[in-house]
């Protein structure tokens, strides 16, 4: 070997006394701002944090009966469904995708579990499964669009939300059921609209269907491979790929599992709005993406904690009650909301610099 | 030679894509313990062929023995199964996942009980724990913390990552496709190393690499590629550098005094 090193010239020579610690972890000085990059990038979720015990500080501030734990539990009963809407969209965003189609198809499910129960008769239970299953169906449809006819997300739901919103308007002839008739014939249905009192402050157990989401998905996310395999997809497919992952099954079960949570959304939707309606929930759909966004999840894929969602759900919900608890008109709800996107998004560019 | 058994050899090895002919009747054979340097001017086929033997791409004609025996992949994760790992040229590592995350990626390790088995939940420390222990077997213990991100590590330090997990869990073969590409020169230095070091515990390697002079320091056998086949393999010791970029470009014909044993 000493003869070809010879022979290509010795360029390689001066090295000798060159340092030799080539891999070496150097620590450079960073200053203030590079630490806090440093911080933020270790730790996604402190962003929305931050956000939120700052925007409830300054609004306990401004507004009065703002901290009043009925107020406060308020506000969690009125994110609950957004919340686990997101909860939905944040596991595929993470796989770098995005899903239009999570309120079509909670509120088409929520039409199928209502008439099924009232107009079929066929028993709640039974009726509730169906749904589920026709949740993870639908994410199975947006899945395999994705995976096997390699639509972009983006295109795959923005059709298959006109679709699921045409079938909902089939299935519940565009009637809504009332509340009454669910009273009489299918309570089972409105059971997360049911409160309860700790201390004081009032919750409903379609929040706590919210919390615990949350809780198993950041469970699995973080503590099973499947979990890893969905970051390592949303961070770069192709190489999860070469490190062995089957990418389009995982990527079918992403949309399944969004799908089903999406009909958990759909139950908890019918005990917040008390009846089932066919043109509920609207803007629910640019309102999970906000929450997800805004809780510090990156629309690029791979980056981002599943707890963020929640609390980002939970600053949009903040920030709407304390501008009406202090008077301000409307509009400027929509106005905050609008540059909180702006400036979550602004933050997570910020952060993902730090690899380069 | 021939009493030698290769442990990863090709016959006859066809592969098109449309009307053009990838791989032409090609052969192939890596001797155990060797590194055997792959070169070729670009569309030679070298790329094809490494797919062909890492399971990437499924030939038309030929066959591939591992071991003698024959070998059918339809999947990178059937050749890695049977104990070839290949690092490509793009890495394969996710940047925002840990190192202890990647070097497991799609092979992780559950806890033993109830809460792997049922709650699937992985056993990170265990993970963590062999993840430091490969790469301090390589020397690469200078990366602090094996939880930090992938991203955070430098180019060389990536690619010490990527060959540590090859060699973690390749059993039978090591396939590296341009290793040294896209590091400087010190960095480059450090990976040749590491691949003597790999070589050292017995494990063949197959090189494929642009670059002449670390191909000639660390090849025992040289495989010239051209016009999709194998034009000849050449012993590092007998033949220059210039020999080789003539063979390869066309510009030579092989000579019996250069040829390897």
């Amino acid at each position: 070997m000493s003869e070809t090193t010879r022979r290509d010239g010795d360029y390689e020579a001066s090295l000798k006394d060159s340092d030799t610690a080539v891999a070496a972890f150097k620590r450079r000085r960073r200053g203030f701002f590079g630490n806090v990059q440093h911080f933020l990038h270790g730790s996604p979720t402190m962003v929305p944090v931050i956000v939120l015990l700052l925007s409830v500080a300054a609004f306990g501030f401004v507004a009065p009966n703002f901290f009043s734990a009925f107020n406060l539990s308020l506000i969690m009963q009125q994110v609950a469904i957004v919340g686990i809407l997101a909860a939905a969209q944040s596991l595929v965003i993470l796989t770098a995708g995005i899903d239009l189609s999570v309120a079509a198809v909670m509120v088409m499910i929520s039409v199928i579990m209502g008439r099924l129960s009232v107009e079929f008769g066929i028993p709640v239970p039974i009726a509730i499964v169906i749904g589920f299953f026709c949740g993870a169906g639908t994410g199975v449809l947006n899945g395999l669009l994705v995976t096997k006819v390699r639509l972009p997300p983006f295109i795959t739901t923005l059709g298959t939300w006109n679709v699921f919103l045409a079938l909902n308007y089939y299935f519940s002839n565009r009637e809504t059921i009332r509340s009454q008739t669910l009273d009489a014939e299918a309570p089972l249905l409105k059971v997360f609209g049911e409160r309860f009192n700790i201390g004081g402050a009032v919750l409903t157990w379609g929040v706590v269907l919210m919390v615990a989401i949350f809780a198993v998905l950041w469970y699995v996310l973080n503590r099973t491979a499947w979990g890893r395999h969905v970051y390592a997809i949303g961070d770069d497919k192709e190489a999860a790929e070469l490190a062995g992952i089957r990418t389009d099954r995982t990527l079918v079960s992403v949309y399944m599992v969004a799908g089903i949570i999406c009909a958990l959304a759909a139950w908890a939707s019918i005990g917040r709005v008390g009846s089932v309606s066919p043109t509920s929930f609207f803007e629910a759909n640019l309102e999970s993406i906000t929450a997800v966004v805004i809780g510090g999840i990156s629309l690029f894929g791979g980056r981002g904690s599943i707890l963020g969602p929640m609390i980002g759900a939970i600053i949009v919900g903040v920030f709407n009650s304390g501008l009406r608890l202090a008077g301000v008109d409307v509009l400027w709800q929509l106005f905050a909301t609008g540059w909180l996107i702006i400036i979550a998004v602004a933050i997570d560019q910020w952060i993902r610099k730090i690899s380069s | 030679m021939s009493a030698r058994q290769p442990v990863l050899s090709g016959r006859n090895i066809v592969k098109h894509y449309g009307r053009v002919t990838a791989i032409d009747h090609a052969d192939f054979d890596l001797y155990p313990g060797e590194i055997l340097a792959v070169i070729g001017d670009n569309g030679a086929g070298k790329s094809s062929l490494i797919k062909v033997l890492s399971g990437a791409v499924i030939p038309d004609e030929g066959e591939v023995r591992l071991n003698g025996e024959i070998i059918r992949f339809t999947s990178p994760i059937e050749a890695r199964d049977a104990g070839i790992e290949t690092v490509y040229q793009n890495l394969a590592l996710s940047p925002a996942l840990s190192i202890a995350d990647n070097m497991f990626l799609g092979r992780e390790i559950r806890k033993p009980g109830f809460s792997g088995k049922y709650l699937r939940m992985l056993d990170r420390k265990a993970m963590e724990r062999i993840a430091r222990d490969k790469l301090s077997d390589l020397g690469l213990m200078t990366i602090q913390n094996i939880a930090q991100a992938v991203e955070t590590l430098s180019g060389g330090q990536r690619q010490g990552v990527a060959v540590a997990r090859a060699a973690a869990f390749g059993s039978k073969v090591i396939i590296l496709d341009e290793p040294t590409a896209a590091l400087g020169v010190k960095e480059s230095r450090k990976v040749l190393e590491l691949i003597q070091d790999v070589r050292s515990r017995g494990m063949p390697i197959v090189l494929i690499s642009h670059n002449m002079p670390h191909v000639f320091e660390v090849a025992d056998r040289i495989h010239v590629h051209r016009l999709g086949k194998r034009l000849c393999v050449v012993d590092p010791k007998m033949a220059s550098m210039s020999d080789a970029v003539a063979l390869m470009t066309g510009a030579k014909q092989p000579e019996a005094s250069m040829m390897a044993a």
